[in-house]
């Protein structure tokens, strides 16, 4: 089982990287952690490798409590382990845990995940809940891309040959937001049979004043739950309002693996998506009443 | 003599694994060496219409492309000899060496790459072209076995390997007479072995002639002879040596295609070869078990005592056997387990599918056989409204009746009889360690709560120690180092630490003074290998009784240097001493005398060489017994299940090192676990299996596996001189009846009935949506 | 296509030409014969292959040679020398029976001893989640989370 043959660059530069990826059939070599095992199981036969590990440009971060600006060669652990995200979004450290192994954690970069778009994977999931803004760069310029517009499919990201992904820019919620990111998979750090991911503010009276609910793992890439979250907008925590939410699951699209079927997988959806509200709305209401 | 049996001494072989010195087969590097990669068949079943590798040779790198042709024009033949059987195949039943006409399982082996490097290899496999034209496929054994289905292989009569017959007693009346007759249809699975370490072969010939074969097997001379009988090579020209072995499991219990082909291939072209196999290959390529499917009915009294089982099993065989069928063997004979049961019949078809060959994986056979009774015990408990323990109790074969003799056969001829052991006391102390009786009310309390807790209890009984005999030489050097040489095999277990031990407590040393030389057939050219949890009982036994030898002769020569009588004498710190003083003579010191010296006589009574050579012999199985209790917490919207507390009891009579027994007992409840919840090899509907990434086949890991807490009866088996049980596979077998057994409790207010393993979540699921449906559970 | 890459390997600097496409794993153990990292599955999953670059746990075989130019590894090979002590992770595995075929051990051991650098005190379930990325066939896991654990105190009073 081993890759096939390829010539390997790594650039110092993005500009470099970027005339590096306009010979033909280049690849862009991240973290490597989907792409090394589909090139040992001979999967991909790539010509090129550019290994952008290399770029510092794409190794900054910012976060502010109005924003996360991450590099897309950030590592994940890295993410995992900063304080500074852990404080203004702490749904990332929570979320990030559940990717993999501490191993490819170390090894797996933010803008690698994004762009493989493994349905089940945690970090499409967190963009679409967030709102991202995907900043693209080609030989051309600079371009920019929401989260929905990105997102196409399975590994089937919204670039085009010789674009590459540099950042990943997302607002930040306001402090005292509650979260929640819950995940079921057959044995821990699998990929997900379904995930649940909540952003959730509330207002003085306990009642939901903003809300965002993004489902992974259930079709070809994760969903942000529109409908559920404008329904619920004044509703009051609650078991109810929890039903509420989760009968919005019927509706999306799922497709079935050979670890559990589309009518499986929509349950485990319906049942992470309550937990993962009552969790978000307690966590919420709990920093309410401590501010 | 001090003691060194019943301690749990360091393992001699940790040092070296620790510092990641050992030499598993992929880390020898022979000087000019080529590398293999095969090209092996994607389809399930197909004929080969053109095999073209004029591009592959081309390759830079490619040294050469074998295919069958090359092969049968140099042997003669690329059938593979039956292996482990005492006889020659008299059908068509095993695997070609390579496969040029027909392919019968999607994996199979049909061209080999030598190259520079595995690299090349790979990619030169990539570009050998083939066409095949597909022929049916044929997946369920019972679709293989019914009138008018299509062939797994054209060259076969039909798909029915062998049709068994086992019963005794008189079953009709069993059942005319019973009080209740209950029925139970079950379908079993238990994928693969999967030991860390993968296959592998290095075959290196000779300029002299001769041949060593370097194989990652827990069968060095079954290899032996099936090279031998292929190559026509003499005995005494060839050597297969197994290096550290990353774990057996099973699936190195049997003589491969490849450990074939590479010798061939490495003798017809005078170089050396090496073929590690990958996952992938793995996944494809080696033994697995697979679907059994059950079909039961129990005639019992009125008060549950059991009157006679009937039923029949068809097991899915694969594509071919590669040694003699034993599974289905050991699956139907062993029902009855550790219970009276006075009649009994067991139909038994054997299927060819097109599928990898099924061979045997930690328990073989067993732990399905124990799933099968446990389910019945606890259907007919459930039925006649009595305690699941209790059924237990009313039937498990008392002590007073031990040894006990089932009106069944081993496969050696012998008689099945359970040579010690008390099953009810192992019941009793299991359920008193769970807090048995007091489960109801912690139940009750969980599920006022919305928890579904359960608990569950499954028993029983292996046949270890599997004869005819095991081999060992203990030498004493004169440097008064001491070796054994053993045909037993080293895959992990730490046999060498344990028979050490054995000889080390004989000649009054310490096990660390004593190395073991495993798996060399030029070094101990006679033995079976490891399987059946054999090794402690057969190897060791041989080892205990060379050892002494030793002792004796050691006794006796001292007594003649030391002038004083032998029943003065001690083994002491590598010494024989006069018992009470400090005069004596190292163990070194003798060995030199009887090394001998040219023209010295030795004295009177004693023969060259201090050292001795045994193969104790045995028919009969040393019975291990087990009680397992499971209690699991069942996530019901998840359909998800944790175990939250595992207490296993065995009887694996005197354990040599108590700490290994405890590692052996824990990897197999680890790997019951995976049988129970995780572990299955899935196949589309036309061959292609989709489950060959560890990624897709599911191991459990540590966050999956509980801690266990065990509990050891030492009841010393009279059939050997150690008093030994076999320990390998006891932990595995009762897992999924003790853990499927707790999930059923757990969902008892959703009246689910589970009759499968693995309980995959999907199909856990789907039973609780349809209870669900019925309006369960009830408010 | 050749590309010289120089990796520092338990201290010692080794530069060679490689092929692109040789995973770290086979530069480690086949370039330079450091054979105790260990491919289980060459495909990211079993944790066999587990090795420290620049201080941290990476898959070896889910990283080409030429990625590592210019870092420093660590090895198995690197914890103790065949005569010394083993390191108290080591020997807490042989305490507690903590390995029995070895094949996973090297990759066990790396992964625990980065986690044993971030935290000397671990609850049992941090040493669960740590090595969840490792497979092992043998043991039933419990051994190695008690070498852990015996580690991590050996550890904290040789520091004290």
């Amino acid at each position: 089982m081993k890759a096939p043959p390829f010539d390997y660059h790594r650039p110092a530069s993005l500009r470099d990287a970027l005339l590096l990826l306009k010979q033909p059939d280049a690849r862009i070599l991240a973290g490597g952690q989907s792409l090394v095992p589909m090139l040992n199981f001979r999967l991909l036969a790539p010509q090129h490798l550019v290994d952008l590990s290399q770029i510092d440009q794409l190794q900054t971060c910012v976060i502010t409590s109005e924003k996360i600006r991450i590099g897309a060669m950030k590592s994940q652990r890295e993410l995992e382990n900063s304080a500074e995200l852990a404080r203004v979004a702490p749904i990332f450290p929570e979320a990030i845990r559940q990717i993999g192994h501490r191993q490819t954690r170390n090894r797996g970069t933010i803008g690698g995940s994004l762009c493989h778009l493994d349905p089940s994977a945690e970090l499409p999931t967190l963009a679409l809940l967030h709102d991202a803004i995907f900043e693209i760069a080609s030989t051309e310029g600079v371009r920019h891309a929401s989260a929905q517009d990105f997102i196409l499919g399975a590994m089937n990201p919204a670039l085009e040959e010789g674009e590459i992904l540099t950042h990943v820019e997302m607002p930040v919620w306001r402090p005292g937001h509650g979260f929640a990111f819950l995940e079921h998979a057959r044995r821990a750090g699998d990929f997900a049979l379904a995930s649940a991911g909540i952003l959730v503010a509330v207002d003085s009276d306990g009642r939901i004043a903003r809300l965002a609910i993004c489902i992974g793992g259930l079709g070809d890439r994760p969903i942000r739950l529109a409908a559920a979250e404008s329904e619920l907008i004044g509703a009051m925590p609650g078991k109810d309002m929890f039903d509420r939410a989760a009968a919005h699951i019927a509706a999306l699209p799922a497709e079935g693996s050979i670890h559990a079927s589309a009518a499986y997988k929509r349950r485990i959806a319906e049942t992470l998506l309550k937990r993962a509200l009552e969790t978000a709305c307690a966590r919420a209401a709990h920093m309410v009443s401590v501010a | 003599m001090a003691r060194q049996i019943g301690l749990s001494v360091e393992r001699l072989e940790d040092p070296t694994l620790l510092r990641g010195g050992a030499k598993y087969l992929d880390d020898l590097s022979l000087p000019g060496q080529l590398h293999v990669a095969f090209l092996r068949s994607s389809h399930a079943h197909a004929r080969i219409l053109r095999l073209d590798v004029s591009q592959a040779r081309a390759l830079a790198g490619v040294h050469a492309i074998i295919t069958m042709e090359d092969l049968e024009a140099y042997l003669g033949t690329v059938r593979m000899p039956l292996s482990a059987s005492p006889t020659k195949a008299v059908a068509p039943i095993t695997p070609y060496i390579l496969s040029g006409r027909e392919v019968a399982f999607v994996g199979e082996a049909i061209a080999m790459v030598l190259a520079q490097t595995r690299h090349i290899a790979e990619d030169a496999v990539d570009l050998i072209e083939i066409d095949y034209e597909p022929l049916p496929v044929i997946m369920s054994a019972k679709e293989a076995i019914a009138d008018g289905a299509p062939k797994v292989r054209m060259e076969a009569a039909n798909n029915v390997l062998n049709r068994m017959h086992v019963a005794y007693g008189d079953v009709n009346e069993a059942f005319s007479g019973a009080a209740y007759v209950f029925r139970e249809d079950i379908l079993q699975h238990r994928g693969c072995g999967h030991p860390m370490e993968t296959r592998g072969v290095i075959a290196e010939p000779r300029m002299d002639g001769s041949l060593n074969v370097w194989s990652s097997t827990q069968m060095p001379h079954d290899i032996q002879t099936n090279i031998v009988e292929i190559l026509g090579i003499d005995d005494n020209a060839l050597r297969i040596i197994t290096p550290e072995v990353g774990g057996g499991f099973g699936p190195k219990y049997c003589a491969y295609p490849e450990e074939l082909s590479i010798p061939a291939a490495a003798r017809m072209l005078g170089r050396t070869l090496k073929w590690v196999e990958d996952r992938r290959e793995h996944c494809l390529t080696a033994v697995q078990e697979r679907d059994q499917f059950w079909s039961l009915e129990i005639a019992v009294e009125a008060d549950g005592r059991i009157r006679g089982i009937r039923g029949e099993l068809i097991h899915d065989q694969g594509a071919y056997a590669l040694k003699a069928v034993n599974l289905p063997y050991n699956s139907a004979t062993a029902v009855p387990g550790p219970y009276m049961v006075p009649a009994f019949e067991m139909k038994v078809a054997i299927a060819f599918t097109n599928r990898v060959p099924a061979s045997s994986v930690r328990g073989a056979g067993y732990p399905q056989a124990a799933f099968a009774m446990e389910r019945l015990m606890d259907l007919v408990a459930k039925e006649l409204g009595l305690d699941r323990a209790e059924i237990r109790r009313r039937n498990l074969i008392p002590p007073e009746k031990m040894p006990y003799t089932k009106p069944l056969k081993a496969r050696s001829g012998a008689p099945v009889t359970y040579d010690s052991g008390d099953y009810i006391a192992s019941q009793e102390q299991v359920l008193a360690a769970a807090g048995w009786n007091d489960f109801r009310a912690r139940q009750a309390e969980a599920l006022k709560q919305g928890r579904y807790i359960g608990i569950g209890l499954a028993h029983a009984v292996k046949g270890t120690g599997r004869g005819p005999f095991e081999s060992g030489t203990v030498r004493v050097n004169p440097s008064g180092q001491v070796s054994i040489f053993t045909g037993a095999a080293a895959m992990g277990q730490g046999i060498r630490t344990t028979l050490a031990q054995i000889c080390a407590e004989q000649l009054g040393l310490t096990a660390d003074k004593i190395s073991v030389v495993c798996g060399d057939t030029g070094l101990a050219p006679l033995g079976l290998g490891g399987f059946a949890s054999r090794q402690l009982v057969t190897a060791g036994s041989t080892v205990l009784l060379a050892s002494r030898e030793v002792a004796k002769k050691a006794k006796k020569l001292a007594s003649h240097m030391l002038e004083a009588a032998e029943e003065d004498l001690e083994l002491v710190d590598g010494k024989v001493k006069v018992k009470g003083s400090d005069v004596g003579v190292t163990l070194g010191e003798l060995a030199r005398v009887l090394k001998g010296a040219p023209g010295y006589a030795f004295p009177p009574g004693l023969d060259p060489a201090l050292e001795s050579d045994v193969k104790w012999q045995t028919e009969a199985l040393a019975y291990s017994n087990t009680s397992h209790v499971a209690e699991v917490e069942v996530d019901v919207d998840l359909a998800s299940v944790k175990i939250t507390r595992y207490i296993a009891l065995q009887d694996v009579g005197v354990r040599v090192n108590p700490m290994i027994v405890e590692g052996q007992i824990r990897g197999g409840i680890a790997h019951g676990i995976g049988n129970a919840l995780f572990e299955q090899m899935i196949y589309d509907e036309t061959g292609q299996p989709l489950t060959t990434t560890f990624a897709d086949y599911l191991l459990p890991t540590a966050t999956e596996v509980p801690n266990f807490e065990t509990i050891y009866r030492e009841t010393p088996s009279p059939l050997n001189p150690l008093g030994a049980k076999g320990v390998g596979e006891v932990g595995t077998i009762p897992v999924t009846a003790a853990i499927i057994s707790a999930i059923e409790d757990a969902l008892a207010p959703f009246e689910i009935r589970i009759a499968q393993t693995p309980l995959l979540p999907e199909t856990l699921f789907n039973l609780i949506e349809d209870s669900r449906a019925r309006g369960l559970p009830h408010a | 296509m050749m590309k010289q890459i120089s990796i520092n390997v338990n201290g010692v600097t080794h530069t060679r030409s490689v092929e692109p496409r040789v995973s770290l794993g086979d530069f480690l153990r086949h370039e330079i014969g450091l054979t105790g990292t260990h491919f289980g599955c060459e495909h990211g999953v079993c944790g066999a292959c587990t090795i420290l670059v620049n201080g941290v746990s990476m898959r070896s075989c889910l990283m080409f040679a030429v990625q590592a130019d210019g870092c420093k590894v660590e090895t198995v090979e690197g914890l103790s020398h065949a005569g010394a002590p083993l390191h108290p992770l080591q020997q807490a595995f042989r305490d507690q029976h903590a390995l029995q075929c070895g094949f996973c051990t090297p990759g066990m051991l790396m992964t625990l001893i980065e986690l044993l650098s971030e935290t000397n005190n671990p609850t049992e379930e941090e040493v669960r989640d740590a090595i969840s990325g490792n497979i092992c066939r043998c043991t039933g896991y419990q051994p190695i989370v008690e070498a852990a654990m015996q580690a991590a105190k050996a550890m904290r009073e040789e520091k004290v």
